[in-house]
């Protein structure tokens, strides 16, 4: 009989209100799409993190037979002597893990795979590409040994740490993530006082009904029950919305398209889709329930 | 049954108190009129019953219990012991006569059982067998009061509080009603009347409790509305 009664209770009180509880389904979904964005983009950096790090080696390029700003490179080319030295050089030193030699011609065809098709390919010769040695560290974050110490020397152009470039790359991400949470965050306060003022108009609305069973004497809870259903009930549907919208984003936006076409990115996996689910559909379930407690507290009186 | 303390009632600090130090006790299965011009505090006096308000200062005290000092959950099993009625009925106007008076008993969560058995009793003591499913509107102003009186009697509270309750009626209706009254009284029902119909009052000769600027001024047992009318 109760549940019956509340059911018959919480459809009315839906149907009375559709626009607004349409209004609250539609920003609670889009509130929590930029949550789960936010979300979404830790994985993303995490995934790449692992993936990157992992691979990050310091390039000290030597120089070529073009002029170059560098004072390591005033003599010109690079001398065979000189290469060698400082090969021996970076193989005695202890944080050094691996030290392998990139030769022009491999680094042209690199250069080549890279930009195969496009004009810029045609136009660049063997000797404007520098050859280098790529050193892998014991430990990434000691590349300012390494820059110290053959920044300048003769015969080394330039030293670069792939690992700069990434943490650039990431600290855009970051930022894009922040940005993504100060959204989400916005947006599900619009959220919140949309539930909060529905909730105010369905108490309004039903205000005849809800002083008679004050007056009969019906518990707090059963009165306040069917509203607390109607706000729960509109976030949890915003809630799925966001889970769908972030599954078709995985499939035909990740899946189907992203990893086929960018096959030297790392991209998040199902496992990372479902991790996030439960956090939308809770943090959907619980800002709901938080906002029609709150409103009824003041407006619905027992 | 239920005993006021010197209770003083204001709405709000500044304003002038709707009751003064009253001290009424009216025991179990009493007819009480309350009397008085409007502004005198006979609603307030009903609302401190019910706890609707809260008495400033002074304790309310309904079957035992000092209501002001009621915790707020507890107050939902003190108002199933109270049945209330209005001058303006308060029936839900999309429900029909049978729903209204379901609808008391469902909302605290009676088996439905109990609901079928019991609200066609109550109908029919208040004579309205057979108009079970009129809405509101269709009804005479006579019969929806009975309808509110059906309601608030249907779970068979010790305490009936009316406000006003033949406000609204004609005499004769107004007869009708407090006939209705009158037999419920009988059953061992506690009745506080709060009215102006100087007609009524005379006719029941029941205790009459006449208040004036919130405070008591005639508290006098099978008496008459008053000496000027």
């Amino acid at each position: 009989m109760r549940a019956r009664v509340i059911a018959a209770d919480v459809g009315i009180g839906l149907r009375r209100n559709m626009t607004m509880t349409l209004a609250v389904v539609i920003t609670t979904w889009v509130a929590l799409g930029f949550f789960a964005a936010g979300l979404l983009f830790s994985h993303q950096v995490d995934t790449m993190k692992g993936e990157w790090y992992d691979k990050i080696e310091v390039s000290i390029y030597l120089c070529t037979a073009e002029p170059s700003a560098s004072t390591g490179c005033a003599g010109g080319e690079t001398t065979e002597a000189q290469r060698e030295d400082l090969r021996a050089q970076l193989e005695r030193m202890p944080e050094v893990e691996r030290v392998y030699y990139e030769s022009k011609a491999q680094a042209y065809s690199n250069f080549k795979d890279m930009f195969e098709g496009q004009p810029i390919a045609e136009n660049v010769s063997t000797d404007a590409i520098p050859d280098s040695f790529r050193v892998k560290l014991v430990d990434p974050t000691q590349y300012d040994v390494i820059a110290s110490r053959f920044q300048g020397e003769p015969g080394v152009d330039s030293v670069e740490d792939s690992r700069e470039l990434l943490d650039k790359f990431f600290a855009i991400v970051s930022r894009l993530q922040i940005g993504a949470y100060i959204v989400a965050g916005v947006t599900l306060l619009a959220a919140m006082l949309l539930i909060s003022n529905t909730i105010r108009v369905m108490a309004f609305s039903r205000r005849r009904e809800t002083g008679i069973m004050r007056l009969v004497g019906a518990s707090r809870f059963y009165i306040q029950l069917p509203f607390l259903i109607e706000g729960a009930l509109a976030g949890l549907v915003g809630a799925g919305l966001t889970v769908g919208s972030i599954v078709a984003f995985q499939q035909f936006i990740i899946v189907d398209q992203a990893v086929p076409q960018l096959p030297a990115i790392p991209f998040i996996g199902w496992s990372d889709v479902w991790a996030v689910v439960p956090w939308v559909l809770g943090l959907g379930l619980v800002l709901a329930s938080l906002a029609s407690l709150f409103t009824l507290r003041r407006y619905l009186r027992v | 049954m239920i005993r006021f303390d010197s209770v003083t009632h204001a709405y709000s600090k500044t304003a002038r108190p709707a009751l003064v130090d009253v001290d009424v006790e009216i025991a179990k299965g009493e007819f009480v009129f309350l009397v008085g011009p409007s502004g005198s505090g006979k609603s307030t006096f009903l609302r401190l019953v019910f706890k609707e308000e809260t008495p400033s200062k002074g304790s309310v005290f309904v079957a035992g219990r000092d209501v002001g000092r009621l915790s707020s959950w507890k107050v939902p099993a003190l108002r199933r012991q109270i049945g209330v009625v209005f001058q303006d009925f308060r029936l839900l106007p999309n429900k029909t006569v049978l729903q209204n008076v379901a609808f008391a008993l469902e909302v605290i969560g009676k088996p439905r059982s109990t609901v079928k058995k019991v609200v066609p009793e109550v109908l029919e003591l208040v004579g309205l067998s057979g108009k079970e499913n009129r809405m509101p509107d269709e009804l005479s102003g006579g019969e929806q009061q009975r309808v509110a009186i059906a309601r608030a009697f249907v779970n068979r509270p010790a305490i009936l509080l009316a406000d006003e309750p033949t406000g609204n009626l004609d005499p004769t209706t107004s007869v009708g009603i407090m006939r209705l009254l009158d037999r419920i009284n009988r059953t061992g029902t506690t009745i506080v009347m709060a009215t102006h119909d100087d007609d009524v009052v005379d006719q029941m000769r029941k205790r009459v409790v006449e208040l004036d600027g919130g405070r008591v001024v005639r508290d006098q047992s099978r008496g008459v509305y008053g000496y000027t009318r």
